[in-house]
């Protein structure tokens, strides 16, 4: 036997190996998000619970925190909103968007379930949302010191993403900035 | 007859609905020209739906997909080349967007895998067809091995 009759059979092993990881690979289908390791966009919204009050992008840096986009009518959020509720609890920042909303909905919402959030900015048609490049709710980013996009988790946040994904990184950039 | 005829009417009302479902994915729209309307459509059916997943934005009725053809409309009106509405869509979707993937290290394999695997279905079929006809080629002895076989055929050892 030529060494040359063993290529097809390393080319169908090496072929079956990628087509494997692709197809059971985990969470296939969030897509990476593009805006990693960039600046979060430029926005001005009014805060969901005091809408006089236009925030901007650069309020919210200035320390490592989550940037949970949710909705009202989400009902994964709603899955997700407990969770959040006990993070805030432990110290974490997190802003919150919300994302192409009724107003009068999210107020109730953030008045009857308890507000996890230093703020909402109320995203109604979806601008930041298409900005951040989000597909759904809910989806969380975080941002560090620098304001810069840093991870996405897509889906709900519950225990076991916060332990395995989102702490450690979350941590990470906090002794990064001191 | 009746039955079919039955049938024919049902089959025609369910694919006018149908295409009446489809219809109501193209917003109503309206473009200054013609031509920046062809763009509208060239564009969102290149372009694709992030959540969905297999559907261009045209096709999808996913809300994502009706704000993303909202943002496509808009960029064209403000006057912005197909170039750039693809750069605005991919700075925040990613490659993933794109149906036309562009050409890096990534997508490579992508662009040229059927190429290398037809190449190399090429090589090995040739290397087939050529074993093939050596083996039908008559066999040729050289000189002592023919004596041999004469001396055989003779009966001499």
């Amino acid at each position: 036997m030529k060494k040359w009759t063993l290529v097809p059979l390393v080319l169908f092993l090496v072929l079956s190996l990628l087509f494997y990881r692709a197809l059971f690979r985990e969470n296939k289908n969030d897509l990476p998000s593009a805006l990693l390791n960039r600046p979060l966009p430029e926005f001005q919204l009014p805060a969901v619970l005091n809408p006089e009050r236009l925030i901007t992008a650069k309020e919210l840096t200035g320390e490592v925190f989550l940037l949970n986009v949710w909705g009202s009518w989400c009902v994964a959020c709603r899955i997700e909103h407990p969770y959040l509720l006990e993070l805030a609890e432990q110290g974490v920042t997190i802003y919150g968007v919300n994302y192409k909303d009724e107003q009068a909905d999210a107020r109730q919402w953030l008045k009857l379930q308890d507000d996890p959030y230093v703020l909402s900015v109320a995203d109604v048609d979806g601008r930041l949302g298409i900005d951040l490049g989000v597909y759904g709710a809910p989806e969380t980013f975080l941002v560090d010191q620098q304001g810069m996009i840093r991870y996405r988790h897509i889906g709900i946040v519950d225990k076991r993403v916060w332990e395995e994904d989102l702490k450690p990184r979350y941590q990470a950039l906090q002794k990064e900035s001191g | 007859m009746l039955q079919v005829i039955r049938y024919v009417i049902s089959l025609l009302t369910l694919s006018l609905w149908a295409m009446a479902a489809n219809a109501a994915a193209i917003d109503d729209y309206v473009f200054a020209t013609p031509e920046q309307q062809s763009r509208f459509i060239q564009l969102t059916t290149e372009l694709r739906c992030p959540q969905c997943q297999n559907q261009s934005i045209a096709d999808s009725n996913a809300t994502i997909s009706e704000d993303l053809r909202r943002e496509v409309y808009r960029l064209i009106g403000e006057g912005k080349e197909d170039q750039d509405i693809i750069r605005f869509m991919q700075e925040r979707y990613g490659d993933f967007v794109l149906y036309k993937p562009r050409l890096n290290a990534q997508t490579l394999l992508l662009w040229f895998g059927p190429l290398l695997l037809l190449i190399m279905a090429l090589v090995i079929l040739v290397v087939i067809v050529k074993r093939h006809r050596k083996a039908d080629q008559p066999c040729v002895l050289d000189k002592t091995e023919q004596a041999e076989l004469d001396n055989i055929l003779d009966g001499k050892q």
